[in-house]
């Protein structure tokens, strides 16, 4: 991440969100909205004093997954680029009562601005490549998890940063009430491959579910326990890894977690965590009492990814993430020409797939710019400017917003235009043809076909 | 708006106390209820498992009725088992067309037909989403607080009907806060009370069930459960004493309907609420909320 921040063709427009994309491949227009972090990012040199001063604590950090805490002025994460503080208004003293102001005074470099604005920038840019990622499935849908609402069941995300060297818990694995846990349950499939949420399977957590085990396995001498539907790990060095696992004594369940409660039935369940499920190679219902469970929870198209892909003129398909333009000859195209997709918001993937498919999509995006000019689909719509009345029908039919109403006329953009004919049907004057599919030739074509042939 | 009221057969007999406290607490609330007139058994669980054609036209004659007699109006109930599988008749006869020929058949018997007009709907749920916190709280007169509540709903209120979340429903414990009991974390609140296997050759599993949801309310402190079916107060009520000689434990807690506990927040007396006929007197722990 510092080597793309340093490298003199890239610009990171950090803290900011795309708000317009007009134009078409080659000559798209974006809008990005640079929100006020109240840094001025030219003076700031990430000494991190504002950070350490700052009097307003114990907020929960998002990037610690809500496990550790951060200040109200703070660096996302330790790694952050660029390595520039925000403020975060609404826990922010200043912001709140108009008091304190402790970031500002003791700055060295005076880059802290309360006064500063969002700025809205304008970009000429030729292809787009939209890598928006994921969300994790929120187990709160699921209460019989009981996420939420009993200690020491966590999230996939949360454990992560729990085993983290630079995490809230430098690494440990501890319960709420600071005990080292002895037995753990991992549950795979929340929220995946469940008729009531998603019906697909995330693809990622068989596997990060057995590397918890390991790391679990190494910090702690906890009994640990997976619960899985099916064991899915495929991937080079994957199955080894599985394998590996069964020889380090993790014991696996094949049987999905139905149920994590704390309703007792016996005293060695006493103060426990209850793992209820139906042990499917056994044939038995099982209760097994446990310290802590981790959730393996699924991934989810982002929730903004409806707004994300009609700013981008996107598809997504059925379970929401982005639709590829084809799911094997076209995985990191769309069916708008210049717009490109990688990673989790075309579905989920791993980090080795998820890199392998960054990389093709830039590889295309730059083959693109480098080749200079783009080729047009044969078939487009052609107007008939003596013929047009300007009614707009067609302007409003194009899906592909291909059409404008230039000096009271319909003007097709060539590079834009699909050949669907939508527009063909929609022209009240008869203006339109396609190319290559003009009435004439079809007219043509049916009298071909049905021409009577004599048999000898 | 009015409703249709279904009560169900065993509020004629076992659970006499539920229908009673209904009509008190829907007349203090303003709720309209209009018995359906004629009204036929439901046909419960059992005749489901045998004999789900005849279930499905039983329930089609009493949805039949509730068209006829009163057009655009709900039909509410007050018993789980009756709830749902009026509700899985709706469903059944909306999705299956051969159904819904057989059924019209039988219908056309007795002259009646049933057109698929009629939702189905469990009294709590109408309070808690029809009338409302505000609504409900305003009427309370004699808050229950300091009373602690272990809402029990059974499986068949949220499943399969989805008018609540199936595997932690809130309702319950929303009304009885409303009316400022202190409600218990009570997880097993869509458990099962093991239903009619209480009659059958399985009957310990029944008991065993029984005894765990006695045994976590008690735990968390429950002075009382309150039940929205009458098959499950009737197991979790009427057999602690089975339970407490087949586990060796002492439970005597007391079981109310919610429309008892809704009916004394109200500020409703004994009689009309039914009370004094529990098998296990909540005599002494509602005292110090009726007047």
């Amino acid at each position: 991440m510092v080597s793309v921040g340093q490298h003199e063709n890239i610009e990171i427009l950090s803290y900011g969100e795309v708000e317009e994309v007009s134009g078409y491949v080659g000559n798209f227009k974006v809008k990005v909205r640079k929100r006020a972090r109240y840094v001025n990012e030219d003076l700031c040199t990430g000494c991190g004093l504002c950070q350490e001063k700052c009097p307003a604590k114990n907020i929960l950090s998002e990037f610690d997954a809500g496990i550790g805490t951060r200040k109200a002025i703070y660096m996302p994460f330790a790694q952050a680029v660029p390595r520039v503080p925000v403020i975060d208004t609404e826990n922010c003293i200043w912001f709140q009562k108009g008091k304190c102001g402790a970031c500002q005074k003791l700055c060295p470099r005076g880059a802290v601005d309360f006064e500063q604005e969002d700025e809205v920038v304008e970009l000429d840019v030729g292809t787009i490549i939209v890598a928006t990622g994921f969300d994790l499935f929120d187990p709160i849908r699921a209460p019989e998890y009981g996420y939420d609402r009993l200690d020491n069941v966590l999230t996939s995300l949360e454990f992560e940063r729990m085993i983290n060297a630079a995490g809230p818990t430098g690494g440990k694995v501890l319960l709420k009430d600071g005990r080292e846990p002895e037995r753990v349950a991992i549950l795979h499939c929340i929220g995946s491959r469940d008729e009531r949420y998603n019906v697909y399977c995330s693809r990622v957590c068989c596997m990060w579910s057995l590397k918890f085990a390991h790391l679990v396995k190494e910090v702690t001498d906890a009994q640990i326990y997976e619960l899985y539907i099916d064991m899915r790990s495929f991937g080079k060095g994957y199955e080894e890894f599985y394998k590996r696992l069964l020889k380090e004594g993790v014991i696996f369940i094949r049987g999905k977690g139905a149920e994590v409660t704390d309703v007792v039935e016996g005293p060695e369940e006493e103060g426990k965590l209850i793992v209820k499920c139906e042990d499917t190679l056994l044939g038995q219902l099982r209760r097994i009492p446990v310290d802590m469970v981790i959730l393996s929870t699924g991934l989810e198209p982002r929730r903004d990814a409806v707004e994300v892909a009609h700013t981008f003129g996107l598809s997504r398909s059925a379970d929401g993430f982005f639709l590829e333009k084809h799911p094997k000859l076209a995985p990191v195209e769309t069916a708008s020409d210049g717009v490109f997709i990688a990673g989790a918001c075309q579905g989920p993937k791993d980090i080795p797939d998820t890199v392998a498919q960054a990389g093709a999509a830039a590889v295309v995006a730059l083959g693109m710019m480098d080749k200079g000019r783009v080729a047009l689909e044969p078939s487009i719509a052609q107007v008939n400017v003596e013929r047009c009345s300007g009614c707009g029908e067609c302007v409003m039919a194009c899906p592909y917003s291909a059409i404008a109403l230039v000096q009271g006329h319909a003007q097709v953009e060539e590079t834009a235009c699909k050949g669907c004919g939508t527009c063909v049907g929609h022209c009240l004057s008869r203006a339109i043809t396609l190319l290559h599919f003009t009435d004439e030739q079809l007219v043509a074509e049916m009298r071909g076909a049905l021409r009577l042939v004599e048999v000898a | 708006m009015a409703y249709t009221y279904y009560p169900g057969c065993s509020q004629e007999v076992s659970t006499k106390a539920y229908n009673l406290s209904t009509w008190a607490v829907a007349g203090a609330l303003g709720l309209e209820l209009v018995e359906l007139d004629d009204w036929n058994c439901c046909g419960t669980s059992p005749s489901y498992s045998l004999r789900s054609l005849s279930t499905f036209a039983l329930n089609a004659r009493n949805l039949g009725l509730a068209e006829r007699h009163s057009p655009g109006c709900d039909l509410v109930t007050i018993c789980n088992g009756c709830f749902g599988i009026m509700d899985k008749t709706n469903r059944r006869l909306a999705e299956d067309a051969e159904l819904r020929e057989r059924v019209g058949e039988a219908l056309a018997v007795i002259d009646l037909e049933y057109r698929g007009s009629v939702r189905v709907r469990h009294l709590l749920e109408v309070l808690v989403n029809d009338l409302g916190q505000e609504t409900i709280q305003e009427k309370v007169t004699h808050p229950l607080e300091g009373l602690q509540v272990a809402p029990y709903l059974g499986c068949a209120f949220s499943r399969p009907s989805g008018i609540d979340d199936a595997e932690f429903p809130t309702a319950l414990g929303d009304l009885l806060s409303w009316i400022g009991a202190d409600v218990v974390d009570y997880p097993l609140r869509a458990s099962c009370c093991g239903g009619i296997l209480m009659m059958s050759d399985k009957k310990e599993v029944a008991l065993k069930l029984v005894h765990n949801l006695l045994a976590d309310a008690v735990r968390r402190g429950a002075s009382c459960l309150a039940t929205a079916c009458p098959l499950c107060h009737l197991n979790v009520e009427a057999y602690q004493g089975q339970v407490n000689a087949r586990f060796g434990t002492d439970f005597s807690l007391p079981v109310l309907f919610f429309t008892q506990l809704l009916g004394v927040s109200l500020g409703l007396g004994r009689e009309e609420l039914g009370l004094g006929t529990e098998l296990v007197s909540a005599a002494a722990l509602l005292a110090p909320h009726m007047t």
